[in-house]
């Protein structure tokens, strides 16, 4: 699997993210700085890191994929079918480019959160889930201060009529509880895709739970899945 | 002589606003009343070299569009003044 990691000033999550695509894939990903403005050749995957790019300044994501030199190729690679993954930083990045619906406000209780979180994967009918079982509850680190899923009304039904909500906030049995809600997310969304299914943004962190020594391997079998898929 | 733009950026109705409602509940422990409601939003101050009013509102509205605010949540209102 060839994979790009793009490094914004700022990111902090790069590394995490290299180690795991890496214990999945074999492949170790390039690390493409965000003031290029070509990508390598040939990509399967790209991935928008968590951190804080740009400061966070203005909004959370919105100059790293309103003005970050790279984007462009970015949004192109989407367009193409390249798959693109974008966690934490990376899913606020790719609703404010527009590549996903929606944006992530400031945590419904004002405060940074920093825990693990149990996930509801809704279904493995796509390239980011295939190596979960449908209605699989796996256990992932979230770390945000700007997490809150919202979107109209219209949007999140479609969102659910297309099955493109694939990962919820749930208690540890898989029931999607408000006390299971880090952060006020609407219908306690935690991660979507795009209507091609090729772009997906989350906010918690699988990469942080790949090897039994952090406490899980929740998040291996995402990286799994996307290996398999290129 | 350059224009002065101020965009004030608010968030749309319907999108909820943690950071007013802490205004709002700090200002009632400070024993204001008569606060219905409170919105946070924020203030961006551009000076600018061009003195055509029609084309510095057209080029920060453009500004707006693709960077300064978010249309899925916030509005935005521009400003000018003479500097």
């Amino acid at each position: 699997m060839k994979t790009a990691i793009i490094l914004f000033p700022g990111t902090n999550r790069e590394r995490d993210m290299a180690v795991a695509l890496e214990r999945a894939s074999g492949a170790k990903p390039a690390i493409v700085w965000h003031g290029e403005t070509e990508l390598p050749q040939g990509l399967d995957l790209i991935v928008l890191p968590g951190g804080f790019a740009h400061g966070d300044y203005l909004r959370c994501g919105a100059i790293a994929a309103n003005a970050s030199p790279i984007m462009p190729a970015v949004v192109n690679a989407a367009g193409r079918g390249v798959h693109v993954m974008g966690v934490c930083n990376g899913f606020q990045m790719l609703t404010e480019a527009g590549l996903l619906p929606g944006a992530l406000m400031r945590n419904a209780s004002l405060k940074f959160v920093c825990r693990d979180v149990h996930l509801h994967v809704a279904h493995n009918d796509s390239p980011f889930t295939r190596n979960y079982t449908p209605n699989e509850v796996i256990r992932v680190p979230v770390a945000h201060g700007d997490g809150n899923y919202f979107v109209d009304e219209q949007t999140l039904d479609a969102l659910e009529a297309e099955a493109r909500v694939l990962f919820r906030y749930c208690d540890d049995a898989g029931a999607l509880t408000e006390d299971a809600n880090p952060n006020g997310s609407q219908r306690n969304i935690a991660g979507i895709v795009n209507e091609a299914g090729n772009v997906m943004g989350m906010m918690p962190h699988p990469e942080d739970m790949v090897e039994h020594t952090f406490g899980g391997i929740g998040g291996l079998p995402l990286f799994e899945g996307l290996a398999k898929a290129a | 002589m350059g224009l002065k733009a101020i965009v004030t950026v608010t968030l749309k109705n319907g999108v909820l606003d943690p950071q007013g409602k802490a205004i709002h509940g700090a200002l009632g422990n400070l024993g204001f009343e008569g606060v219905d409601d409170v919105r946070q939003g924020k203030i961006i101050e551009l000076d600018l070299t061009g003195s055509n009013e029609d084309e510095a509102r057209k080029s920060v509205e453009a500004m707006c569009e693709k960077l300064l605010a978010n249309t899925v949540i916030e509005n935005y209102r521009v400003e000018l003044h003479s500097a």
